[in-house]
Protein backbone atom coordinates (compact mmCIF):
# COMPACT_ATOMS: atom_id res chain seq x y z
CA UNK A 1 0.00 0.00 0.00
CA UNK A 2 3.12 2.41 0.49
CA UNK A 3 4.30 2.54 -2.61
CA UNK A 4 0.87 3.32 -4.31
CA UNK A 5 0.83 6.81 -2.20
CA UNK A 6 4.43 7.99 -2.85
CA UNK A 7 4.60 11.06 -5.09
CA UNK A 8 8.48 11.26 -6.28
CA UNK A 9 7.38 8.83 -8.80
CA UNK A 10 4.48 9.67 -9.74
CA UNK A 11 4.61 8.29 -13.75
CA UNK A 12 5.43 4.83 -11.97
CA UNK A 13 2.85 4.93 -9.41
CA UNK A 14 -0.01 5.02 -12.01
CA UNK A 15 1.61 2.37 -14.40
CA UNK A 16 1.54 0.48 -10.88
CA UNK A 17 -1.70 1.30 -9.60
CA UNK A 18 -2.88 0.35 -13.25
CA UNK A 19 -1.14 -3.04 -12.66
CA UNK A 20 -2.49 -3.61 -9.46
CA UNK A 21 -5.99 -3.21 -10.24
CA UNK A 22 -6.33 -5.37 -13.21
CA UNK A 23 -4.21 -8.16 -11.38
CA UNK A 24 -7.38 -7.99 -8.37
CA UNK A 25 -9.79 -7.70 -10.75
CA UNK A 26 -8.32 -11.20 -12.49
CA UNK A 27 -8.17 -12.43 -9.21
CA UNK A 28 -11.32 -11.96 -7.69
CA UNK A 29 -13.84 -11.57 -10.94
CA UNK A 30 -12.77 -13.22 -13.65
CA UNK A 31 -9.74 -13.07 -16.07
CA UNK A 32 -12.11 -12.29 -18.87
CA UNK A 33 -13.08 -9.10 -16.59
CA UNK A 34 -10.83 -6.74 -17.78
CA UNK A 35 -11.27 -6.01 -21.59
CA UNK A 36 -8.51 -3.40 -22.09
CA UNK A 37 -6.36 -1.40 -19.65
CA UNK A 38 -4.03 1.79 -20.18
CA UNK A 39 -2.78 5.34 -18.82
CA UNK A 40 -4.35 8.06 -20.05
CA UNK A 41 -1.55 10.85 -20.32
CA UNK A 42 -4.50 13.15 -21.86
CA UNK A 43 -6.15 13.32 -18.51
CA UNK A 44 -3.65 13.58 -16.16
CA UNK A 45 -2.10 10.13 -16.17
CA UNK A 46 -5.05 8.43 -15.43
CA UNK A 47 -5.06 4.84 -15.00
CA UNK A 48 -8.28 3.43 -17.32
CA UNK A 49 -9.97 0.41 -17.60
CA UNK A 50 -12.27 -0.99 -19.92
CA UNK A 51 -14.40 -3.65 -17.66
CA UNK A 52 -16.78 -6.35 -19.73
CA UNK A 53 -20.16 -5.28 -19.16
CA UNK A 54 -21.43 -9.12 -17.70
CA UNK A 55 -18.83 -8.79 -15.13
CA UNK A 56 -18.98 -5.01 -14.33
CA UNK A 57 -21.60 -5.03 -10.94
CA UNK A 58 -18.96 -7.61 -9.76
CA UNK A 59 -16.37 -5.70 -10.60
CA UNK A 60 -18.08 -2.75 -8.86
CA UNK A 61 -18.30 -4.31 -5.87
CA UNK A 62 -14.48 -5.46 -5.62
CA UNK A 63 -13.65 -2.16 -6.72
CA UNK A 64 -15.14 -0.29 -3.80
CA UNK A 65 -14.88 -3.31 -1.24
CA UNK A 66 -10.93 -4.10 -1.34
CA UNK A 67 -8.35 -3.35 0.91
CA UNK A 68 -5.96 -1.77 -1.57
CA UNK A 69 -8.07 -0.62 -3.95
CA UNK A 70 -11.16 1.17 -1.22
CA UNK A 71 -12.64 3.00 -4.24
CA UNK A 72 -15.77 4.53 -2.53
CA UNK A 73 -16.27 7.33 -4.16
CA UNK A 74 -17.92 7.89 -6.95
CA UNK A 75 -16.44 11.07 -8.81
CA UNK A 76 -18.36 11.24 -11.97
CA UNK A 77 -19.84 9.61 -14.34
CA UNK A 78 -20.81 10.01 -17.98
CA UNK A 79 -22.22 8.41 -20.80
CA UNK A 80 -21.51 9.03 -24.35
CA UNK A 81 -22.77 7.53 -27.31
CA UNK A 82 -19.15 6.92 -29.96
CA UNK A 83 -21.64 6.11 -33.26
CA UNK A 84 -20.13 2.21 -33.49
CA UNK A 85 -20.75 1.71 -30.26
CA UNK A 86 -22.19 3.25 -26.49
CA UNK A 87 -20.25 3.65 -22.99
CA UNK A 88 -20.49 4.46 -19.64
CA UNK A 89 -17.74 6.38 -18.03
CA UNK A 90 -16.84 5.77 -14.14
CA UNK A 91 -14.53 8.00 -12.15
CA UNK A 92 -13.93 6.57 -9.09
CA UNK A 93 -11.51 7.47 -6.39
CA UNK A 94 -10.21 6.61 -3.03
CA UNK A 95 -10.76 8.96 -0.97
CA UNK A 96 -7.90 7.77 1.77
CA UNK A 97 -4.96 7.75 -0.53
CA UNK A 98 -6.11 10.38 -3.26
CA UNK A 99 -5.81 7.80 -6.09
CA UNK A 100 -8.54 8.10 -9.10
CA UNK A 101 -9.14 5.46 -11.46
CA UNK A 102 -11.40 5.77 -14.68
CA UNK A 103 -13.81 2.78 -15.55
CA UNK A 104 -15.60 2.26 -18.64
CA UNK A 105 -18.36 -0.20 -19.66
CA UNK A 106 -19.31 -0.54 -23.34
CA UNK A 107 -22.79 -1.43 -24.45
CA UNK A 108 -24.35 -1.80 -28.02
CA UNK A 109 -26.53 0.21 -29.77
CA UNK A 110 -29.74 -0.87 -30.22
CA UNK A 111 -30.78 -2.20 -27.13
CA UNK A 112 -28.30 -0.01 -24.52
CA UNK A 113 -27.84 -1.24 -21.01
CA UNK A 114 -25.40 -1.74 -18.51
CA UNK A 115 -26.01 -3.27 -15.02
CA UNK A 116 -26.68 -0.25 -12.24
CA UNK A 117 -24.77 0.19 -9.67
CA UNK A 118 -27.00 2.49 -7.34
CA UNK A 119 -26.65 -0.65 -4.42
CA UNK A 120 -23.06 -0.08 -4.58
CA UNK A 121 -22.05 3.93 -4.81
CA UNK A 122 -25.62 5.64 -4.28
CA UNK A 123 -23.93 8.74 -5.96
CA UNK A 124 -25.11 7.10 -9.17
CA UNK A 125 -28.92 6.86 -8.58
CA UNK A 126 -29.11 10.47 -10.48
CA UNK A 127 -26.42 10.08 -12.47
CA UNK A 128 -27.65 6.56 -13.91
CA UNK A 129 -31.49 8.39 -14.84
CA UNK A 130 -29.72 11.28 -16.63
CA UNK A 131 -27.53 9.22 -19.03
CA UNK A 132 -31.05 7.05 -19.55
CA UNK A 133 -33.23 10.23 -20.17
CA UNK A 134 -30.07 11.65 -22.56
CA UNK A 135 -28.88 8.34 -23.89
CA UNK A 136 -31.50 6.29 -23.93
CA UNK A 137 -28.86 3.82 -22.08
CA UNK A 138 -31.09 0.94 -19.62
CA UNK A 139 -30.12 -0.08 -16.42
CA UNK A 140 -31.21 -3.08 -15.07
CA UNK A 141 -31.51 -2.99 -11.47
CA UNK A 142 -32.04 0.57 -10.91
CA UNK A 143 -34.93 1.36 -8.48
CA UNK A 144 -36.73 4.07 -9.87
CA UNK A 145 -35.20 4.58 -13.60
CA UNK A 146 -37.23 7.62 -15.20
CA UNK A 147 -36.43 10.74 -16.94
CA UNK A 148 -34.77 13.20 -14.57
CA UNK A 149 -34.00 16.46 -16.77
CA UNK A 150 -36.48 16.15 -19.81
CA UNK A 151 -40.41 16.10 -19.68
CA UNK A 152 -41.53 12.49 -18.79
CA UNK A 153 -43.41 12.41 -22.09
CA UNK A 154 -40.32 13.45 -24.37
CA UNK A 155 -39.66 11.25 -27.32
CA UNK A 156 -35.98 10.11 -27.61
CA UNK A 157 -33.20 10.61 -26.33
CA UNK A 158 -30.98 13.86 -27.14
CA UNK A 159 -27.49 12.86 -26.40
CA UNK A 160 -27.61 9.97 -28.92
CA UNK A 161 -25.93 11.07 -32.52
CA UNK A 162 -29.11 9.47 -34.00
CA UNK A 163 -31.34 11.82 -32.15
CA UNK A 164 -33.58 14.06 -34.65
CA UNK A 165 -35.42 17.33 -32.74
CA UNK A 166 -39.03 17.26 -33.19
CA UNK A 167 -39.14 21.21 -34.79
CA UNK A 168 -35.27 21.40 -35.74
CA UNK A 169 -36.51 25.49 -35.97
CA UNK A 170 -36.98 25.89 -32.16
CA UNK B 1 -55.09 8.94 20.23
CA UNK B 2 -55.01 11.55 17.60
CA UNK B 3 -55.22 10.10 14.08
CA UNK B 4 -53.48 11.81 11.09
CA UNK B 5 -53.73 11.02 7.69
CA UNK B 6 -50.95 11.71 5.14
CA UNK B 7 -50.53 14.63 3.50
CA UNK B 8 -49.16 15.46 0.10
CA UNK B 9 -47.49 18.58 -0.12
CA UNK B 10 -46.19 21.02 -2.96
CA UNK B 11 -43.00 22.66 -2.55
CA UNK B 12 -42.21 24.59 -5.51
CA UNK B 13 -41.36 24.71 -8.24
CA UNK B 14 -42.13 28.14 -7.34
CA UNK B 15 -40.89 28.57 -3.62
CA UNK B 16 -38.76 31.33 -2.52
CA UNK B 17 -36.55 28.74 -0.16
CA UNK B 18 -35.40 26.54 -3.33
CA UNK B 19 -33.29 29.04 -4.79
CA UNK B 20 -34.68 28.40 -8.17
CA UNK B 21 -37.00 26.40 -10.00
CA UNK B 22 -37.19 23.34 -8.16
CA UNK B 23 -39.74 21.24 -6.87
CA UNK B 24 -40.16 19.44 -3.55
CA UNK B 25 -42.96 16.75 -3.24
CA UNK B 26 -43.34 15.99 0.54
CA UNK B 27 -45.91 13.29 2.40
CA UNK B 28 -46.02 14.64 5.67
CA UNK B 29 -47.72 12.71 8.94
CA UNK B 30 -49.09 15.74 10.67
CA UNK B 31 -45.43 17.95 10.56
CA UNK B 32 -43.23 14.80 9.94
CA UNK B 33 -42.02 14.28 6.50
CA UNK B 34 -42.45 10.54 5.97
CA UNK B 35 -41.09 10.50 2.47
CA UNK B 36 -39.40 13.37 -0.12
CA UNK B 37 -38.95 13.39 -3.65
CA UNK B 38 -37.07 15.67 -5.41
CA UNK B 39 -38.16 16.83 -9.01
CA UNK B 40 -36.15 18.68 -11.39
CA UNK B 41 -35.48 19.47 -15.21
CA UNK B 42 -37.31 22.64 -14.71
CA UNK B 43 -34.06 24.31 -15.79
CA UNK B 44 -32.51 22.28 -17.88
CA UNK B 45 -31.27 24.15 -21.13
CA UNK B 46 -29.48 21.19 -22.92
CA UNK B 47 -25.78 22.86 -22.03
CA UNK B 48 -23.91 19.52 -23.01
CA UNK B 49 -26.53 18.91 -25.93
CA UNK B 50 -25.37 22.52 -27.50
CA UNK B 51 -22.02 22.39 -26.81
CA UNK B 52 -21.68 19.69 -29.69
CA UNK B 53 -22.63 22.47 -32.31
CA UNK B 54 -20.25 25.24 -30.60
CA UNK B 55 -16.37 26.13 -31.13
CA UNK B 56 -15.18 25.77 -27.04
CA UNK B 57 -14.70 29.04 -26.90
CA UNK B 58 -18.55 29.48 -27.92
CA UNK B 59 -19.06 27.19 -25.00
CA UNK B 60 -18.02 28.99 -22.14
CA UNK B 61 -20.07 31.80 -21.97
CA UNK B 62 -22.82 29.14 -21.41
CA UNK B 63 -20.79 28.35 -18.77
CA UNK B 64 -21.29 31.40 -17.02
CA UNK B 65 -25.12 29.91 -16.81
CA UNK B 66 -24.74 26.96 -15.41
CA UNK B 67 -23.85 28.11 -11.36
CA UNK B 68 -24.47 31.84 -12.06
CA UNK B 69 -23.58 32.70 -8.76
CA UNK B 70 -20.06 30.94 -9.17
CA UNK B 71 -19.40 31.84 -13.31
CA UNK B 72 -16.08 32.23 -12.80
CA UNK B 73 -14.82 28.94 -11.64
CA UNK B 74 -17.39 27.70 -14.26
CA UNK B 75 -15.16 29.53 -17.13
CA UNK B 76 -11.77 27.66 -15.54
CA UNK B 77 -13.45 24.29 -15.38
CA UNK B 78 -13.68 24.14 -19.31
CA UNK B 79 -10.40 26.05 -20.37
CA UNK B 80 -8.88 23.63 -17.74
CA UNK B 81 -9.66 20.69 -19.24
CA UNK B 82 -8.92 22.19 -23.15
CA UNK B 83 -5.75 23.50 -21.63
CA UNK B 84 -4.71 19.80 -19.89
CA UNK B 85 -5.76 17.98 -23.29
CA UNK B 86 -3.97 20.21 -25.28
CA UNK B 87 -1.19 20.72 -22.76
CA UNK B 88 -1.09 24.75 -23.34
CA UNK B 89 0.87 26.93 -20.79
CA UNK B 90 -0.38 29.59 -19.58
CA UNK B 91 1.04 33.08 -18.95
CA UNK B 92 1.91 33.36 -15.09
CA UNK B 93 0.09 37.01 -15.02
CA UNK B 94 -3.16 35.19 -16.34
CA UNK B 95 -2.75 32.19 -13.59
CA UNK B 96 -2.66 35.18 -10.87
CA UNK B 97 -5.72 36.88 -12.80
CA UNK B 98 -7.59 33.74 -12.85
CA UNK B 99 -6.92 33.01 -9.28
CA UNK B 100 -7.83 36.12 -7.76
CA UNK B 101 -11.11 36.32 -9.60
CA UNK B 102 -11.92 32.55 -8.48
CA UNK B 103 -11.34 33.43 -4.96
CA UNK B 104 -13.29 37.14 -5.50
CA UNK B 105 -15.83 34.74 -6.75
CA UNK B 106 -15.77 31.73 -3.83
CA UNK B 107 -16.60 35.18 -1.04
CA UNK B 108 -19.00 36.46 -3.39
CA UNK B 109 -20.73 32.85 -4.01
CA UNK B 110 -20.58 32.33 -0.20
CA UNK B 111 -22.15 35.91 0.50
CA UNK B 112 -25.05 34.93 -0.98
CA UNK B 113 -25.53 31.67 0.49
CA UNK B 114 -25.29 33.10 3.93
CA UNK B 115 -27.79 36.10 3.48
CA UNK B 116 -29.82 33.75 1.16
CA UNK B 117 -29.88 30.87 3.63
CA UNK B 118 -30.59 33.61 7.29
CA UNK B 119 -33.03 34.72 5.32
CA UNK B 120 -34.40 31.13 4.60
CA UNK B 121 -34.81 30.50 8.34
CA UNK B 122 -35.86 34.13 9.34
CA UNK B 123 -33.20 36.69 9.85
CA UNK B 124 -33.85 39.18 7.16
CA UNK B 125 -30.92 41.80 8.13
CA UNK B 126 -27.77 39.52 7.06
CA UNK B 127 -29.00 39.31 4.01
CA UNK B 128 -28.40 43.15 3.14
CA UNK B 129 -25.32 43.21 4.59
CA UNK B 130 -23.95 40.26 2.59
CA UNK B 131 -25.43 42.20 -0.32
CA UNK B 132 -24.06 44.96 0.34
CA UNK B 133 -20.41 43.32 0.39
CA UNK B 134 -21.06 41.52 -2.63
CA UNK B 135 -21.93 44.30 -4.82
CA UNK B 136 -18.54 45.25 -4.08
CA UNK B 137 -17.05 42.42 -5.53
CA UNK B 138 -19.71 42.10 -8.55
CA UNK B 139 -18.50 45.92 -8.97
CA UNK B 140 -14.59 44.77 -8.92
CA UNK B 141 -15.70 42.12 -11.92
CA UNK B 142 -17.86 44.77 -13.58
CA UNK B 143 -14.92 46.89 -14.18
CA UNK B 144 -12.52 43.75 -14.67
CA UNK B 145 -14.77 42.44 -17.93
CA UNK B 146 -17.44 44.04 -18.31
CA UNK B 147 -20.22 41.92 -16.52
CA UNK B 148 -21.87 41.71 -13.23
CA UNK B 149 -23.18 38.07 -13.12
CA UNK B 150 -22.04 36.24 -16.48
CA UNK B 151 -18.54 37.37 -17.10
CA UNK B 152 -16.98 35.16 -19.86
CA UNK B 153 -13.79 36.07 -18.40
CA UNK B 154 -11.74 33.52 -19.18
CA UNK B 155 -10.23 32.45 -22.11
CA UNK B 156 -8.71 29.20 -23.66
CA UNK B 157 -5.01 30.15 -23.11
CA UNK B 158 -5.58 33.17 -21.01
CA UNK B 159 -7.80 35.69 -19.53
CA UNK B 160 -9.44 38.32 -21.79
CA UNK B 161 -8.75 40.94 -20.36
CA UNK B 162 -5.89 42.55 -17.95
CA UNK B 163 -6.77 44.16 -14.86
CA UNK B 164 -7.52 47.82 -15.50
CA UNK B 165 -5.42 50.24 -14.04
CA UNK B 166 -5.90 50.53 -9.95
CA UNK B 167 -8.17 48.16 -9.87
CA UNK B 168 -5.20 45.35 -7.93
CA UNK B 169 -5.23 48.07 -5.66
CA UNK B 170 -9.30 47.75 -5.24
CA UNK B 171 -9.02 44.35 -4.35
CA UNK B 172 -5.89 44.91 -2.07
CA UNK B 173 -7.92 47.47 -0.53
CA UNK B 174 -11.41 45.21 0.04
CA UNK B 175 -9.37 42.13 2.10
CA UNK B 176 -8.84 44.40 5.47
CA UNK B 177 -12.37 45.98 5.02
CA UNK B 178 -13.54 42.07 4.21
CA UNK B 179 -11.72 40.87 7.22
CA UNK B 180 -13.70 43.15 9.50
CA UNK B 181 -16.74 42.43 7.87
CA UNK B 182 -16.63 38.62 8.70
CA UNK B 183 -16.15 39.73 12.31
CA UNK B 184 -18.96 41.75 12.23
CA UNK B 185 -21.30 39.10 10.86
CA UNK B 186 -19.85 36.22 13.40
CA UNK B 187 -20.69 38.47 15.96
CA UNK B 188 -24.70 39.04 14.61
CA UNK B 189 -25.16 35.75 13.39
CA UNK B 190 -22.91 32.99 14.73
CA UNK B 191 -23.26 32.48 18.32
CA UNK B 192 -27.23 33.45 18.32
CA UNK B 193 -29.36 31.73 19.88
CA UNK B 194 -31.92 31.45 18.03
CA UNK B 195 -30.25 30.83 14.58
CA UNK B 196 -28.41 27.91 16.85
CA UNK B 197 -31.23 26.21 17.55
CA UNK B 198 -32.09 26.23 14.10
CA UNK B 199 -29.17 24.64 13.38
CA UNK B 200 -26.88 22.72 15.48
CA UNK B 201 -28.09 18.79 15.42
CA UNK B 202 -30.10 19.04 12.14
CA UNK B 203 -29.61 17.44 8.67
CA UNK B 204 -27.09 15.30 10.57
CA UNK B 205 -24.82 12.65 8.17
CA UNK B 206 -21.57 11.09 8.71
CA UNK B 207 -18.65 10.66 6.58
CA UNK B 208 -19.53 7.39 5.25
CA UNK B 209 -22.69 8.30 3.94
CA UNK B 210 -21.40 11.74 2.33
CA UNK B 211 -18.67 9.79 0.27
CA UNK B 212 -21.50 7.25 -0.68
CA UNK B 213 -23.53 10.04 -2.04
CA UNK B 214 -20.29 11.31 -3.70
CA UNK B 215 -20.63 15.15 -1.47
CA UNK B 216 -17.75 17.44 -2.14
CA UNK B 217 -17.14 20.79 -0.79
CA UNK B 218 -18.23 21.92 2.69
CA UNK B 219 -20.54 19.22 2.36
CA UNK B 220 -18.16 16.50 2.41
CA UNK B 221 -15.57 18.53 4.69
CA UNK B 222 -18.41 19.17 7.32
CA UNK B 223 -18.12 15.44 8.71
CA UNK B 224 -14.46 15.44 9.20
CA UNK B 225 -13.35 14.41 5.81
CA UNK B 226 -10.47 16.79 4.31
CA UNK B 227 -10.86 16.68 0.50
CA UNK B 228 -10.10 20.57 -0.93
CA UNK B 229 -9.15 19.88 -4.69
CA UNK B 230 -7.47 23.09 -4.29
CA UNK B 231 -4.47 20.90 -2.04
CA UNK B 232 -5.55 17.65 -2.75
CA UNK B 233 -4.87 17.58 -6.83
CA UNK B 234 -3.05 21.49 -6.83
CA UNK B 235 -4.46 23.24 -10.44
CA UNK B 236 -3.29 26.58 -11.55
CA UNK B 237 -0.84 27.95 -9.01
CA UNK B 238 -3.32 26.99 -5.72
CA UNK B 239 0.24 24.77 -4.74
CA UNK B 240 1.98 28.31 -4.47
CA UNK B 241 -0.40 29.42 -1.62
CA UNK B 242 -0.26 28.86 2.03
CA UNK B 243 -4.14 28.08 3.21
CA UNK B 244 -5.95 26.59 5.68
CA UNK B 245 -8.96 23.60 4.51
CA UNK B 246 -11.38 24.06 7.08
CA UNK B 247 -12.92 20.70 8.10
CA UNK B 248 -15.22 19.79 11.11
CA UNK B 249 -16.45 16.91 13.07
CA UNK B 250 -20.44 17.04 13.36
CA UNK B 251 -22.01 17.12 10.14
CA UNK B 252 -24.86 19.32 10.82
CA UNK B 253 -25.87 22.56 8.99
CA UNK B 254 -24.22 24.80 11.75
CA UNK B 255 -21.02 22.78 10.72
CA UNK B 256 -21.47 23.57 7.11
CA UNK B 257 -22.09 26.90 8.12
CA UNK B 258 -18.97 27.49 9.77
CA UNK B 259 -16.99 25.79 7.13
CA UNK B 260 -18.20 28.15 4.68
CA UNK B 261 -17.61 31.60 7.20
CA UNK B 262 -13.87 29.98 7.18
CA UNK B 263 -13.41 29.47 3.76
CA UNK B 264 -14.26 33.26 3.04
CA UNK B 265 -11.63 34.01 5.97
CA UNK B 266 -8.99 31.62 3.93
CA UNK B 267 -9.68 33.08 0.26
CA UNK B 268 -8.85 36.65 1.29
CA UNK B 269 -5.34 34.76 2.83
CA UNK B 270 -4.85 33.70 -0.94
CA UNK B 271 -5.92 36.61 -2.32
CA UNK B 272 -3.56 38.18 -0.19
CA UNK B 273 -0.49 36.57 -1.21
CA UNK B 274 -1.56 35.99 -5.25
CA UNK B 275 -1.51 40.08 -4.95
CA UNK B 276 1.95 40.36 -3.46
CA UNK B 277 3.17 37.50 -5.79
CA UNK B 278 2.20 38.63 -8.92
CA UNK B 279 4.24 39.66 -11.50
CA UNK B 280 3.99 43.44 -12.63
CA UNK B 281 3.39 42.83 -15.86
CA UNK B 282 3.87 39.84 -18.93
CA UNK B 283 0.90 38.30 -21.63
CA UNK B 284 -2.55 37.56 -20.59
CA UNK B 285 -2.66 34.68 -23.14
CA UNK B 286 -0.85 31.35 -24.04
CA UNK B 287 0.08 31.16 -28.07
CA UNK B 288 -3.00 29.05 -29.06
CA UNK B 289 -4.20 28.24 -32.71
CA UNK B 290 -6.31 29.82 -33.86
CA UNK B 291 -9.03 27.09 -34.19
CA UNK B 292 -8.67 25.27 -30.98
CA UNK B 293 -8.83 21.34 -31.84
CA UNK B 294 -7.73 19.38 -29.04
CA UNK B 295 -6.09 15.98 -30.13
CA UNK B 296 -8.14 13.35 -30.29
CA UNK B 297 -8.80 11.55 -27.26
CA UNK B 298 -10.62 12.53 -23.56
CA UNK B 299 -9.89 13.79 -20.57
CA UNK B 300 -11.55 14.07 -17.19
CA UNK B 301 -10.64 17.06 -14.56
CA UNK B 302 -12.22 18.40 -11.52
CA UNK B 303 -11.41 21.60 -9.75
CA UNK B 304 -12.84 22.86 -6.44
CA UNK B 305 -15.35 25.37 -7.17
CA UNK B 306 -17.43 27.67 -3.94
CA UNK B 307 -20.09 24.27 -3.89
CA UNK B 308 -17.94 21.08 -4.24
CA UNK B 309 -16.39 19.60 -7.51
CA UNK B 310 -17.21 20.95 -10.47
CA UNK B 311 -15.26 18.54 -13.19
CA UNK B 312 -15.80 18.48 -17.21
CA UNK B 313 -15.20 15.16 -18.92
CA UNK B 314 -13.93 15.84 -22.49
CA UNK B 315 -13.95 13.84 -25.24
CA UNK B 316 -12.32 15.14 -28.61
CA UNK B 317 -12.29 13.76 -32.14
CA UNK B 318 -9.34 16.58 -33.38
CA UNK B 319 -12.77 19.15 -33.85
CA UNK B 320 -13.09 22.48 -33.57
CA UNK B 321 -16.26 21.35 -31.49
CA UNK B 322 -16.32 18.71 -28.99
CA UNK B 323 -17.39 15.50 -29.64
CA UNK B 324 -18.80 14.83 -25.90
CA UNK B 325 -18.89 17.36 -22.90
CA UNK B 326 -19.95 16.30 -19.71
CA UNK B 327 -20.43 18.44 -16.72
CA UNK B 328 -19.71 16.98 -13.16
CA UNK B 329 -21.85 19.84 -11.08
CA UNK B 330 -21.56 19.88 -7.43
CA UNK B 331 -25.14 20.38 -6.99
CA UNK B 332 -26.22 17.78 -8.49
CA UNK B 333 -24.36 15.03 -6.25
CA UNK B 334 -24.91 17.19 -3.81
CA UNK B 335 -28.53 17.48 -3.98
CA UNK B 336 -28.80 13.34 -3.70
CA UNK B 337 -28.61 13.09 -0.12
CA UNK B 338 -32.15 15.14 0.30
CA UNK B 339 -34.67 12.68 1.00
CA UNK B 340 -32.37 11.31 3.20
CA UNK B 341 -32.00 13.61 5.16
CA UNK B 342 -36.11 15.05 4.93
CA UNK B 343 -37.08 11.50 6.20
CA UNK B 344 -38.37 11.82 10.16
CA UNK B 345 -37.42 15.52 10.02
CA UNK B 346 -40.19 18.17 10.48
CA UNK B 347 -41.19 20.52 7.83
CA UNK B 348 -39.70 23.68 9.14
CA UNK B 349 -36.38 21.69 9.20
CA UNK B 350 -37.12 21.30 5.26
CA UNK B 351 -35.97 24.44 4.84
CA UNK B 352 -32.98 25.03 6.98
CA UNK B 353 -31.34 21.43 5.35
CA UNK B 354 -32.19 22.77 1.95
CA UNK B 355 -30.61 25.44 2.49
CA UNK B 356 -27.23 24.48 4.29
CA UNK B 357 -26.75 22.17 1.01
CA UNK B 358 -26.45 25.32 -1.24
CA UNK B 359 -27.73 24.08 -4.37
CA UNK B 360 -27.83 26.26 -7.36
CA UNK B 361 -30.83 24.71 -9.80
CA UNK B 362 -29.23 26.35 -13.12
CA UNK B 363 -25.92 23.85 -11.92
CA UNK B 364 -28.40 21.31 -11.20
CA UNK B 365 -30.11 20.84 -14.29
CA UNK B 366 -27.48 21.63 -16.56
Amino acid sequence: MSDVNQESTERLDEQARLEICVRILEEEVSKQAVEHAEINPLSLSMPTLIISKQHWYRCAEVLKNHEQLNLTYLRSMAGADLETHMEVIYHVTCIERNTDYCFKVKTDRDTPSVPSVTSIWPAANWNEREIYDLLGIQFPGHPNLKRIMMPDDWEGHPLRKDYEPLDPEV
Amino acid sequence: MARTEELLLNVGPQHPSTHGVFRLIVKLDGEVITHAEPVMGYLHRGTEKLAEELTYTQIIPYTDRMDYVSAMTNNYILCHAVETMMGIEVPERAEYLRVIAMELQRIASHLVWWGTYLLDIGAMSPFLYAFREREMIINLFNELCGARLTYFYMRVGGVKWDAPEGWLDKVRNFIPYMREKLEEYDQLVSGNEIFLSRVKGIGKYDAETAIAYGLSGANLRCTGVKRDLRKDQPYSIYDRFTFDVPVREEGDCYARYLIRMEEMRQSLNILEQALEQMPDDGDIMAKIPRVIRPPEGEAYVGIESPRGEIGCYLISRNKPQPYRLKFRRPSFFNLQILPELLKGESMTNLIAILGGIDIVVGEVDC
